[in-house]
């Protein structure tokens, strides 16, 4: 095994070009688990927290730009105000000395479908910027996830930084699990309130192949807000709106029983979880602050 | 590969470690630090939390070859850590050569004296933890100590006593802060 160790981007481009099995690695808390256990022995590790840039983050106009090694604790810290979803998100992942390492880089390498950044991506709104020595692009996140554990990635590829739209209204996200720290989600739901375009995204983790929106009911809720008059009054949702918004959102899943939990029951609480990621982000909407803050 | 970094404040090399090894080994196996301990090799347990450049993290989650030139600070180096840390704070020069080089960190002896240590095999990685979390937040609620502690498992106290131990700690803290 070579373990590559770039100081710089174009040096890594020009590594991952030369070797393109090599295994880029971040915060190492997926890799190392894998070396740990002998399920992975690739001929090359490509370090790349010699690159600084890749620690770095922007908040630009319209979007932040989150640098592929930024880990879930400066997200969480920093973040709170431009990502709302996204800090909450990393809030959950896993244990402080996890969070301090692992990366939005490193879970967008791995596209676990429980990975707890998709589904707040997804809702917010994301572009992935992807370089290879043949030149960059940008992907957007609803496309990125292309199967369990896959990504759009070409084998020549690296992870640059993620684009994330700025919150222009409340963003929350929920999580399913056996306890509050350590836990890989049995389901999640990402749900982000987009006064500026008068819409609703959502984005469901770990109950389908893929991190997915709920585009149906996406549907049916931008419909039923702008039908009642709802973003201009701020009134109280009616609760069939939230009932069938939830019944859609369980509807878009497609859950696999596994030693997490049954589908049956990912179905439903993916359900709970609209109903009330929709309840706190609407309450916070009508209330005085019409705030970009998720509570949590 | 070679790899050199710095561990409790003196530099160290590791020669012919193997380029898939995690600092965890590279600590125990090559360097003869065997405080930070081996549970599980995949995060869940924090019993190898060490801090890299000031923060904690999992050694076994850390390749090796990324702990390259960076600062380790494991178990072994809490007591000097801890004594060079209060002595930096402390104005007066004459007290420099009085302060001793403590056995113990006020965080360990707080384990001690609380009764938080059973088995001890989870003490090391709490004990890491817990002084990153004083050195930050000296007056700690009780959530906060959960949550900066929320990645160490111990499977012998039901953590009652670690609590007490932190709390003691930093109350012992605030009142020398005091005197
Ligand atoms: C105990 C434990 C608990 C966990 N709990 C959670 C949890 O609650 N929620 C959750 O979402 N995840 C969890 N994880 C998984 C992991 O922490 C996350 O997926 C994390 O975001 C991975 O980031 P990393 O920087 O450590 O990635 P690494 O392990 O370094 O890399 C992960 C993958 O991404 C690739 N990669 C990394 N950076 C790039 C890049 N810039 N370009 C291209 N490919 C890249 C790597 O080759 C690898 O395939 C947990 C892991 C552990 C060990
Ligand atoms: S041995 Fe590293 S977390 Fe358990
Ligand atoms: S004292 Fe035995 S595991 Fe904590």
């Amino acid at each position: 095994m070579d373990f590559l160790r770039p100081a710089g981007w174009e040096e890594a481009l020009a590594a991952k070009a030369e070797h393109p099995g090599a295994v880029p690695i971040a915060g190492g808390t997926d890799v190392m688990v894998d070396l740990n256990f002998g399920r992975r022995r690739p001929a090359h590790l490509l370090d790349l927290t010699r690159i600084r840039d890749l620690f770095e983050w922007e908040a630009g106009e319209e979007s932040v730009r989150l640098g592929a090694c930024v880990p879930y604790t400066t997200i969480l810290e920093r973040l709170r105000t431009e990502l709302p979803g996204l800090a909450l998100a990393s809030h959950t992942v896993a244990s402080p000395q996890i969070r301090n390492r692992g990366s939005i880089g490193g879970n967008l390498g791995t596209a676990s479908p429980a990975g707890d950044a998709h589904p707040a991506l997804l809702a917010a709104g994301a572009e992935v910027e992807a370089e290879s020595v043949r030149g960059v692009r940008r992907i957007p996140v609803d496309a990125f996830y292309t199967g369990v554990k896959r990504n759009a990635l070409a084998p020549d590829e690296l992870i640059r930084a993620v684009h994330v739209q700025k919150a222009d209204g409340p963003q929350q996200y929920a999580k399913a699990g056996p306890r509050n720290a350590m836990v890989i989600a049995v389901c999640a739901l990402g749900l982000a309130l987009h006064p500026a375009t008068r819409t609703v995204r959502t984005g469901i983790g770990s109950a389908a192949p893929t991190p997915v929106r709920a585009a149906a009911a996406e549907e049916f809720l931008n419909a039923a807000l702008d039908e009642g008059g709802y973003w201009d009054s701020g009134a109280a949702l009616d609760a069939s709106v939230a009932g069938h918004f939830a019944e859609l959102c369980a509807a878009a899943c497609a859950p696999i029983d596994d030693v997490r939990g049954t589908a049956r029951y990912r179905r439903h609480a993916v359900g709970v979880l609209a109903r009330r990621t929709l309840i706190w982000a609407w309450e916070s909407y009508r209330g005085t602050g019409r705030t970009t803050e998720g509570a949590s | 590969m070679r790899v050199t970094f710095t561990v409790n404040g003196r530099t160290r090399q590791a020669d012919d470690v193997w380029e898939g090894e995690s600092l965890l080994y590279v600590l125990r196996e090559r360097l003869g630090l065997p405080g930070s301990k081996n549970a599980c090799e995949q995060g869940e347990c924090g019993s190898c939390t060490v801090r890299l450049d000031g923060v904690p993290v999992c050694a076994c989650l850390v390749a090796a070859g990324q702990a390259e030139g960076r600062e380790v600070l494991t178990v072994e180096g809490q007591a000097a850590h801890a004594a060079r840390r209060s002595r930096d704070r402390d104005q007066d020069p004459r007290q420099h050569e009085d302060t001793p080089n403590a056995a113990l960190s006020p965080v360990q002896q707080a384990f001690v004296d609380a009764g938080a240590v059973q088995c001890g095999f989870c003490t090391p990685g709490l004990i890491v933890a817990a002084g990153h979390l004083l050195e930050h937040n000296p007056d700690p609620s009780d959530e906060d100590i959960r949550e900066a502690l929320s990645g160490n498992l111990c499977r012998c106290t039901g953590y009652g006593t670690i609590m007490d131990a932190v709390r003691l700690a930093a109350a012992r803290k605030s009142e020398e802060v005091r005197a």
